[in-house]
This record gives C-alpha cells, sequence and structure tokens, in this order.
C-alpha cells in the first residue's frame, strides 16, 4: 500500500483503498462502494442471478431508476417492449429488496442526475453502472465508471469487480474562458484535438483554474464528456465546492461524521510529485462554442467553422471516416455550420439535463421565439431539475418561447424512447453522442451546449447566443 | 458461463470500418429485450440495409471471426453488442483496438477481442477477400493468430485468458473470496451512503 504521502496520484490513492484482494497477474478485486441501475442493462443480470440460485449481496449499496425507456409526456408507457423491461425492473427491485425511482415519482430522473442529488456520490467512493456515462460521477472526485451487464451481475452478487490497475492520464486546463463558453465548448474543443478515442485506456484527472471555478453541475459536464474521448472514467479532486454540494443532501455524511469525511476528503489529491502516464495541457483561453459537424464527439469545429476540408485531416483513416460522415450528415469540406437548418433542438440528458443548463438556455430564451419550422424539446434531468426550474419559473420562459416542457428521461439522447428523431431530422442536441442513427434511424445529431441549443432555436440554423 | 475455449478456426468477415460504436453494432431499439440471447437480427441492422455490406454476402456465410479496423466497438456499454455478435456465429474480433467496455464485455462472454496493427488487418482482410474460405485461427494456447504461413502474437489480460481456457465462473471464483470481501467491509468508512430500507422496491 502506498502512503497517502507518497507521489500518488488521486486514482491510485482511490484505488488502493477498494482493493479486497490480489490475482497472480496482478489484477485485483475492488470492492463497489455503490451500484446503481437502470432498466435496459440489468433485467438479463438478476436472470443469471436467478438461474445460479444467488442472492444480491448488499441491496442496501444498490440503488434503481426508471429513465431509458421511459416517455417525457405522462407517465403511460406505450411501448409493449419498453414496458415489459421497466416491469422486469420492478420486479427484480421487489424480489431483491432494491430501492426503485419510478417513473413519475418525486426522486425519479436520469440515473447520473439523480445519484449526486441525492448525495449518494462522494469523494473517494468507488461507483459502477451499466451505462457508460457514470463517468459522469467523477466529478466528486469519484472512481465511477460504465460495465456491461455480466460485470452488473458480477457485482449484484459480490459488491466487487476484478479489474486490472487503470493507466492515469492528466488533463491540466490552462487559462479561463470567455463568456458564453461553457464546459461542453470546453469538452468539445479537446475531443477535436486529442479524438474521440485519444485517451482509451485512461482515467483522466481534470485540473486547472478553470476547473476550480466551475460548479458541481459544470464539473459532472466535463466528467460527463470524458467517456467521449475514450477513457474509462474522468475524476476531479474534491474542494470546497464539492463539499458545499454535498452538505445536508440525503445521504451526505450526518452532522456528527461530517467534519471528520471532510477531512477524510481533503486529502484526496494527487502529489504534486506524482507521475501520469499520460499528460495533456489545454489552454482553454482560446475556446468558442463548439459544435460537431460528424459522427463522432471528435468531429467538432468552432461554430463559426465549416465542415473541415479532407486534406485537412490526419490520415488516411481519418479521411475516409470523414468522407462517410459528411454523406450521413448531408454536408460537404466547407460547409459552414451557421448554414445549417435545424428542425429540432434537445435540452437535456445526462450531459446538459441539469439546473445550470437549464438556467443558460433560458437566459438566452427569454423574450425571445422558437423559431418557425424548428421544435425545441426541454427535457430537465430529474423531477428534482424539473422542480427547481418552475420554482425559478424557467419553465415559463421555455413555454413562451414556444419549447416543450417536458418531464425527467433519457429522452432523445439516446433512441429507446418515444422521443425519436424522424429520418433526415437534423438535431442540435445537447447531449453526448452524435453517433449514426443514436437518436433515430438516420437521424442526424450536431452537438451543442445549452447556450447554443436555445440560439439555435430561435434562429433556426445552428447559432452562437452573442449573434441574436 | 461459458464453455473452455482453447483454439477457434474459422472464416473471416472483413468489415473495412473504422470507429464502429456499439450503436451501430446494435441499435438502441433492440436493447429493449430482457433475454440475453436472439440477437442475431439485431446485428449491424442499419448497415445491413447499405449496398455491398459483406454481412448478408453469401460468400462470407459462416464466417465466425470478425476482421474490422481501428477503435471498435466504442461507445455505449451495451453487451447486447457481443450478444449480437456472438448469435450471429462470431467468436473473435480482430481490429487495431477496442473500446474498454466492450472488450471487458467481450472477455466476459468469450468472444475474443483481438488487437493486431492496421497493416495486418488490411492484409487479413485484403486474403479473405481473395478467398472467403481463407482459415483463420485464433489459438488462445498459443496466445496466436494464425492465417497460412504468417503467424501473429497478440496481448490479452492474462486472468481473462485464464477463465476462458478453463470455462470458469468469474462470480463463483470471487465469491470463494467472500470473507475477504467481508473484512474490507468490516473497516469501510462509516459515512459511506447506505439504503437502510427502501422507502420504494419495485413492486407491480
Amino acid at each position: 500500500m502506498t502512503t497517502t504521502d507518497g507521489p500518488t496520484t488521486l486514482v491510485d490513492r482511490v484505488w488502493e483503498r477498494h482493493v479486497v484482494d490480489e490475482w497472480a497477474d496482478g489484477s485485483h478485486l475492488l470492492y463497489v462502494d455503490f451500484h446503481l441501475l437502470h432498466e435496459v442493462s440489468s433485467p438479463q443480470a438478476f436472470e443469471g442471478l436467478r438461474a445460479a440460485g444467488r442472492p444480491v449481496r448488499r441491496p442496501d449499496l444498490t440503488m434503481a431508476v426508471e429513465d431509458h425507456n421511459v416517455p417525457t409526456d405522462g407517465p403511460v408507457i406505450r411501448d409493449d417492449l419498453s414496458r415489459a423491461q421497466v416491469q422486469a425492473l420492478r420486479d427484480n427491485c421487489a424480489e431483491h429488496g432494491i430501492e426503485l425511482h419510478r417513473l413519475g415519482d418525486r426522486g425519479q430522473g436520469i440515473v447520473h442526475v439523480i445519484a449526486p442529488e441525492l448525495g449518494l456520490v462522494q469523494p473517494g467512493m468507488t461507483i459502477v453502472c451499466g451505462d457508460s456515462h457514470t463517468s459522469t460521477l467523477g466529478a466528486f472526485g469519484t472512481l465511477a465508471f460504465g460495465i456491461g451487464t455480466s460485470d452488473v451481475e458480477h457485482v449484484l452478487a459480490t459488491q466487487t469487480l476484478v479489474l486490472p490497475r487503470p493507466r492515469s492520464m492528466a488533463v491540466h486546463f490552462a487559462g479561463a474562458v470567455g463568456p458564453g463558453v461553457t464546459p461542453k465548448d470546453v469538452m468539445l474543443a479537446l475531443m477535436a484535438r486529442v479524438g474521440a478515442n485519444g485517451a482509451r485506456g485512461h482515467v483522466i484527472e481534470y485540473d486547472g483554474e478553470f476547473i476550480d471555478g466551475l460548479s458541481m453541475e459544470g464539473r459532472l459536464t466535463i466528467c460527463n464528456m470524458t467517456v467521449e474521448a475514450g477513457a474509462t472514467a474522468g475524476l476531479i479532486a474534491p474542494d470546497d465546492t464539492t463539499f458545499g454540494y454535498l452538505q445536508n443532501r440525503p445521504y451526505a455524511p450526518s452532522a456528527s461524521a461530517w467534519d471528520e469525511a471532510v477531512a477524510a476528503w481533503r486529502r484526496l489529491r494527487t502529489s504534486p510529485v506524482a507521475v501520469f502516464d499520460r499528460s495533456v495541457d489545454f489552454d482553454v483561453s482560446g475556446v468558442v462554442p463548439y459544435v460537431t459537424w460528424g459522427t463522432n464527439p471528435g468531429q467538432a469545429v468552432p461554430i463559426d467553422g465549416a465542415v473541415p476540408g479532407l486534406e485537412d485531416l490526419a490520415d488516411g483513416e481519418a479521411r475516409t471516416a470523414a468522407r462517410r460522415a459528411m454523406d450521413y450528415m448531408a454536408v460537404q469540406p466547407g460547409t459552414r455550420m451557421k448554414d445549417l437548418h435545424i428542425d429540432t433542438v434537445f435540452l437535456g440528458s445526462c450531459t446538459n439535463g441539469r439546473i445550470e443548463d437549464l438556467r443558460q438556455a433560458a437566459e438566452v430564451l427569454r423574450g425571445r421565439q422558437v423559431a418557425a419550422g424548428t421544435t425545441m424539446l426541454v427535457v430537465p434531468g430529474s423531477m428534482g431539475v424539473r422542480r427547481q426550474a418552475e420554482a425559478e419559473g424557467l419553465h415559463e420562459v421555455f413555454v413562451r418561447a414556444g419549447a416543450q416542457w417536458r418531464s425527467p428521461g433519457c429522452s432523445m439522447c439516446v433512441g429507446l424512447n418515444e422521443d425519436r428523431a424522424r429520418a433526415g431530422e437534423r438535431i442540435a442536441s445537447t447531449s453526448n453522442r452524435n453517433y449514426e442513427g443514436r437518436q433515430g434511424t438516420h437521424a442526424r445529431t450536431h452537438l451543442v451546449s445549452p447556450a447554443v441549443a436555445a440560439a439555435t432555436a430561435v434562429s433556426g440554423r445552428l447559432t452562437a447566443p452573442h449573434e441574436l | 458461463m461459458n464453455p473452455p475455449l482453447h483454439r477457434h478456426t474459422g472464416t473471416g468477415l472483413p468489415l473495412r470500418r473504422d470507429d464502429v460504436d456499439t450503436d451501430q453494432i446494435v441499435p438502441a431499439e433492440f436493447c429493449r429485450r430482457i433475454t440475453r440471447t436472439g440477437y442475431a437480427d439485431a446485428l449491424f441492422a442499419r448497415w445491413r440495409q447499405d449496398k455491398g455490406f459483406p454481412l448478408t454476402d453469401p460468400a462470407y456465410t459462416g464466417a465466425t471471426i470478425l476482421i474490422a479496423g481501428r477503435n471498435f466497438g466504442t461507445g455505449s456499454s451495451r453487451e447486447h453488442a457481443v450478444w449480437a455478435l456472438r448469435d450471429w456465429g462470431f467468436r473473435a474480433v480482430l481490429a487495431a483496438g477496442f473500446g474498454d467496455i466492450f472488450r471487458r464485455n467481450a472477455l466476459n462472454n468469450a468472444m475474443l477481442p483481438i488487437t493486431l496493427p492496421s497493416g495486418d488487418l488490411d492484409w487479413l482482410a485484403g486474403r479473405v477477400e481473395q478467398d472467403p474460405t481463407t482459415g483463420i485461427t485464433v489459438d488462445l494456447d498459443l496466445i496466436e493468430v494464425h492465417c497460412g504461413r504468417r503467424r501473429w502474437h497478440f496481448a490479452i489480460d492474462s486472468r481473462a485468458r485464464e477463465l476462458i481456457l478453463a470455462g470458469a465462473d468469474e462470480i463463483s471464483l470471487t465469491l470463494d473470496r467472500a470473507d475477504r470481501i467481508s473484512a474490507h467491509e468490516a473497516q469501510r468508512d462509516p459515512w459511506l451512503p447506505r439504503i437502510a430500507k427502501p422507502t420504494r422496491a419495485g413492486h407491480r
């Protein structure tokens, strides 16, 4: 074991505190402090437990929510397959005594949005979920990552996973961002530089003044998009912003344990002499609002820019991929992003469905109208976000502008539920993936920040807020 | 649990695409099913509509080794991607890199994710395009892929390899260490969150 004074990274500190056992090849049996479940990646895991006659080891360290398949326009799941999958989750949670936040419940929402709200995500923890965007939760200095269904079954049965130690990568953000530039823009700009798989096999630790100045909402967006760079997870060392967010949350340490917990959390920092396997310095002062033109999140340009020429791309493989992406997206080299008409604007998701995201969009939309020929969906990330937005009157801004004010769920991010785009539909989306067909068969996705989403809704074309 | 696997010989299917995310391998709408099998119809369901997509080319009927490009299986954690490949008949995927979660999911299902250099994948794809009956062997004992006279060593997580060779059930091996898990649980920080009694567990 490395002492807390050694030249250790934050990830290593968290890792070492969770090693239960070690195998001959050096892989570790790692304890999972909390396990989050949703309806899509869990039914086969419960089926596996049943077939083997195994119980859930720690239902008290497990929580489930209905988010991927639920409608956002009412309490009735009309689709038979979706309803059956949600029902399977209800049955499994009832059988094993697992807390479940159901569609319509006060605490329902997207798993990565509600877990922080409840105070379930605390510095130094290990958290997994059968969902790649579990990386979101690293914003608290938590080692949080997505797993597949076989691993979900392993965690249900044992509360552990067998894992090789991950490689570490430091991303240091230098400088300060200009007005109107959000964490989403910074991550799209970062991916345009390192590539959509540039961090594969690594756990990233972010730092720098830009990070220090971010709220937890902004940090959650940073860590959410981390997985789009191919990384396993992303972390940010906890600080007063983290502790302030956590205090008095339902599952935060009680008043009597608070000081002791904070003292322990303050020690969760990377040693100044720690060495990362890889380091990237990224100056955020030049970042402007970014938007994707292609079919992976690394295919992004400044909103003032244009689809790149094939000769500007790194290599033959990038060119082949770009050509295919351009075909799919119906754009050409040199197409100006601002010339693209947008059919639908989606504001929401685990990337940008938190209260700050809604505030940023509402600020742009206030007193303005969604363009004729453009539809805008506003889907709060959780019932809590929805209540907060309504308390602030944000919903009135959206509704007056002509946007649809929905109830929480993954909605148009994932193409699983009823909020699915039509073939050929062009969408400005605050979500995280612009893959082919992600939002519906043959739908075309441009990833944007909440502020750009709102400005785009007003003009009907990809637009930065300052241009309105 | 998977049956023991030491080596597999079969024919290849050249995919000729890079950066294949799991949304392409299995579109989301197929992930509403609650079974672990029966996903053959979901495999590359959208790309299959493209003219000339090799999956439905009769020349490659019966192929068991997918020859992909760089960055295969990125994005969503859906294990359905591996189940669909398996249900179609694939036993191994050769690529110049895999998404982290896909690679784990593949190993958990004894689907072999083998990383080879791009140039060698090109060579293999070309060879198979010339003669789709070309045999390719993935040998987990020797940790080698061979095709004709050429052979390549590959890297594989040694524990995952042992589990696949033995057809072992990892959960049961972990449960053998239950005393260690309990010992760890006894010394966790007392303030860590736990849900004492569910206020609402699922019910009908």
